[in-house]
C-alpha cells in the first residue's frame, strides 16, 4: 500500500528518519512519500511523534538518524532555498500577544528575505481576509481566541505563495463554521496545484479533504497510502437486523464469518452504510442485531442474504459495514487513551 | 533585497512594547528625583552623595552627569538584562522562535538582529537618562559653561556634546552585558530566568570588583570600566580609557556572541 518510491514527483520523501530524545524514540525509522499536488493526512494519536516529525521536516529539529527531502532538497542542509517554498502551522499559533494580528504577520514576512517587501501590507491584508480576519486585523492578538490565533496562523502560511503546505492540527480550537472554512481552503488550494501536509488526530475532519495519508502510532509508521487503500484494508462487516439471533450466527458460522464483528464499526455514526439499521434494536420482541466480519474471500453478500432465508432466518435488515477510516485509525493505533511512550 | 526589513521590525518589537516605555520612564524618572530632591534641600552642599551631585545647584546640566553615576550600576543593568534576556528566551517561550527560524531567519541572522535590537535599547536608555536630565536640569536650574575636572570650561554647546558622548559611552559601556543576556537567553525558554540571571551577574561583577583580591581578575570584568565616563570630563578627554572599554565590551561581544551561536546554532527548537 505504500506510494511508489523514487525522488521524482514527491513533495516530501523521508528515509529511515528517526529522533530520540534520551532514551525515548520519538519517530523511529520513518518512510514517508508524499506526492505532489497531494492533499496528505498525517494521522495518529497525541504522542505518536507527528510534530516532532514536522519539526525535522522544517529544520526545527536535527533528525538522529535518516534523511530528509523536501521538494527535492535534502533538510536541514536546504533550509534557506526550501523553506521560503514552504508555508507552516507547527504545533499551534504563536503570536506576540501585544501586536496586531497585522504586525504579527508583517513581522513574520518581513522575516523572509524571499518575501517582496513592496507589497507585503497587501499580501498579509489579502491572507487576514481569505481567513476571515480582516475586521479583528488591528485588534492586539491577546484578545484572539484560539480559533482566531488559529486563523491567524494559517493566514501567516498563506502570505506568500507556497508550493508545499505543512499544517499541522490547523483545524484545532476551530468552531464547526471555522473548521469547514479551513477545508475549503485546503482543498482550493490544493486545486491550485499547492502539496497539503495535514496532521491530525482528528480524522473526520482529514478524511474528507485527504487523497492520501499515513498512520502513525508510537513513533511508528503503521499505515500509509492512497485514501481508498487505507479504507479498502479493512475488511467488511455484516450487519443483520433479525428476531433469530442463534440461527443467523449459526448459519454466518457456517458460512466462514466471523461472529462479533468490527465492534468499532457500530459507534462510528453514519461512516458505514448501515447506520439505520442499529434502530432494530428498539423494535422489540427479541430483534437483535447480529454482526459478523467478512473475509476477503467470503461469500457474496447476496449468497449470505439467501442462506440465512434458507435457514429460516426471519431477516429484518441486511447491510454490509465498510469500515470507516476512523475504525481503521483506532484498529492501527490503539483504543487506549493512556500516551505510549 | 529586504534584509533590513528584520531589523526595523526587531526595532519596532523592542520600542513598541508597553513593558519597554515602561522601563525608560524608570530610568528617566531617576534625574528628575535628583533635580528635585537638590531644588527642596537647596541648602549649602554637605559633600556627600555621588559625584557632580554638588554641582548641580549650580549648573543644570549636572543632573543629566549625576543621572548616568546613579543609573550605572543597577538601573541601567537592570533594564538591559531584561532586554537582552528576553531575547532569545523571549520568542522561545511565545513559539515565535519556531516562526522565525521556518520563515526563514537563519540562526545566526535572528541573533545578530536581536543582539542589535538590545543594543539599540542601551543606547535608548543612555540616552533618556541624559536627555531628561538635561531637560530637567534647564527647567529647575541655571545652565552655563561646565567646568572640568581638569580645570578647563567647556562652552554650553560643547558641554552638550560632551554629555552626548558619555551617553554613547555609557551604551557601549553595556553592550557587553547585552551579549551575556543574549547568551543566556539562548539557554533557556523561560525568559524571565535569563533576565534574572544576566542582572545577578551584572551585580555579581562588579562585587568582585570591589574586591582588592581579585585585582588580576579586574580589568577583565565587563563592569571594570562602567564609571570610566568621567574622563570625558577632561580636557583633553582621555580616549586611552574610553578605548580599553570600547576594546573590553568587543572582546565580550565576541565570546558570547559565539558561545550564543554555538548554544543556537545547533540547538533542538521544540518551544
Amino acid at each position: 500500500m505504500s506510494v511508489a518510491p523514487g525522488g521524482a514527483g514527491l513533495a516530501i520523501e523521508t528515509s529511515r528518519l528517526s529522533k530520540s530524545f534520551g532514551a525515548r524514540r520519538a519517530v523511529n525509522n520513518l518512510d514517508l512519500a508524499v506526492p505532489h499536488g497531494s492533499v496528505f493526512g498525517f494521522l495518529g494519536p497525541n504522542g505518536s511523534g507527528k510534530t516532532t516529525t514536522i519539526r525535522m521536516l522544517l529544520g526545527l529539529a536535527t533528525p538522529t538518524s535518516g534523511s530528509i527531502t523536501v521538494l527535492g532538497r535534502p533538510m536541514p542542509a536546504a533550509g534557506r532555498d526550501v523553506l521560503p517554498r514552504v508555508g507552516a502551522l507547527v504545533e499551534g499559533p504563536a503570536f506576540y500577544p501585544f501586536l496586531c494580528g497585522r504586525a504579527n504577520l508583517l513581522r513574520l514576512d518581513a522575516a523572509n528575505p524571499r518575501a517582496n517587501a513592496a507589497d507585503r501590507r497587501r499580501r498579509v491584508d489579502r491572507a487576514l481576509d481569505t481567513v476571515g480576519l480582516g475586521k479583528a486585523a488591528g485588534l492586539a492578538v491577546r484578545a484572539y481566541s484560539l480559533g482566531m490565533k488559529q486563523r491567524l496562523g494559517i493566514a501567516n502560511a498563506l502570505a506568500t505563495d507556497h508550493e508545499l503546505l505543512i499544517l499541522d492540527e490547523p483545524t484545532n480550537g476551530l468552531d464547526p463554521q471555522g473548521t469547514r472554512e479551513v477545508r475549503h481552503l485546503i482543498a482550493s488550494l490544493a486545486g491550485a496545484g499547492t502539496t497539503v501536509f495535514i496532521s491530525s488526530h482528528l480524522l473526520s475532519e482529514i478524511e474528507q479533504v485527504c487523497t492520501h495519508a499515513a498512520v502513525m502510532s508510537n513513533g511508528n509508521r503503521v499505515a500509509q497510502g492512497t485514501l481508498a487503500d487505507l479504507r479498502a484494508a479493512g475488511s467488511a462487516t455484516v450487519v443483520i437486523d433479525t428476531p433469530d439471533d442463534g440461527g443467523a450466527l449459526a448459519v454466518l458460522s457456517r458460512l466462514g464469518l466471523v461472529p462479533g464483528g468490527n465492534a468499532a464499526g457500530g459507534d462510528s455514526g453514519g461512516a458505514g452504510t448501515g447506520g439505520k439499521l442499529l434502530g432494530g434494536e428498539a423494535a422489540g420482541g427479541g430483534s437483535g442485531v447480529v454482526r459478523a466480519l467478512l473475509p476477503d474471500d467470503g461469500p457474496a453478500p447476496e449468497a449470505i442474504v439467501a442462506a440465512l432465508v434458507e435457514a429460516g432466518v426471519r431477516v429484518r435488515g441486511f447491510a454490509l459495514e465498510r469500515p470507516s477510516l476512523e475504525d481503521r485509525f483506532v484498529a492501527l493505533t490503539g483504543e487506549g487513551f493512556d500516551i505510549e511512550r | 533585497m529586504n534584509g533590513s526589513g528584520l531589523l526595523v521590525s526587531e526595532l519596532a518589537l523592542v520600542f513598541r512594547r508597553r513593558r519597554t516605555w515602561a522601563m525608560l520612564a524608570a530610568l528617566g524618572a531617576v534625574p528628575v528625583l535628583v533635580a528635585v530632591a537638590v531644588r527642596l534641600t537647596s541648602g549649602p552642599p554637605s559633600g556627600r552623595g555621588p559625584a557632580f551631585l554638588d554641582r548641580v545647584a549650580g549648573n543644570g546640566l549636572f543632573v543629566a552627569i549625576v543621572g548616568m553615576f546613579l543609573c550605572i550600576p543597577l538601573f541601567l543593568p537592570l533594564t538591559i538584562s531584561v532586554v537582552s534576556g528576553d531575547t532569545i528566551a523571549g520568542e522561545a517561550g511565545l513559539g515565535t522562535l519556531r516562526y522565525l527560524l521556518i520563515a526563514p531567519v537563519s540562526r545566526a541572522r535572528l541573533l545578530l538582529v536581536k543582539y542589535l535590537g538590545a543594543v539599540a535599547f542601551c543606547l535608548a536608555a543612555a540616552l533618556v537618562v541624559a536627555v531628561v536630565g538635561i531637560g530637567i536640569g534647564l527647567a529647575l536650574f541655571p545652565a552655563g559653561p561646565v567646568a572640568l575636572l581638569s580645570g578647563d570650561t567647556l562652552s554650553l554647546g560643547q558641554s552638550y556634546l560632551r554629555i552626548a558622548l558619555m551617553a554613547v559611552y555609557v551604551a557601549v559601556s553595556l553592550c557587553g552585558l547585552a551579549a551575556i543576556g543574549l547568551f543566556i537567553s539562548t539557554l533557556t525558554d523561560v525568559p524571565v530566568g535569563a533576565m534574572a540571571a544576566t542582572a545577578v551577574l551584572s551585580v555579581a561583577a562588579q562585587i568582585l570588583g570591589q574586591l582588592p583580591q581579585l585585582d588580576w581578575l579586574h580589568p577583565w570584568l565587563f563592569t571594570h570600566h562602567w564609571f570610566g565616563f568621567a574622563d570625558l570630563l577632561r580636557e583633553p578627554i582621555l580616549w586611552t580609557s574610553l578605548g580599553q572599554n570600547a576594546l573590553l565590551q568587543a572582546g565580550y561581544v565576541l565570546v558570547f556572541g559565539a558561545l550564543a551561536y554555538g548554544r543556537l546554532g545547533t540547538k533542538d527548537i521544540l518551544s
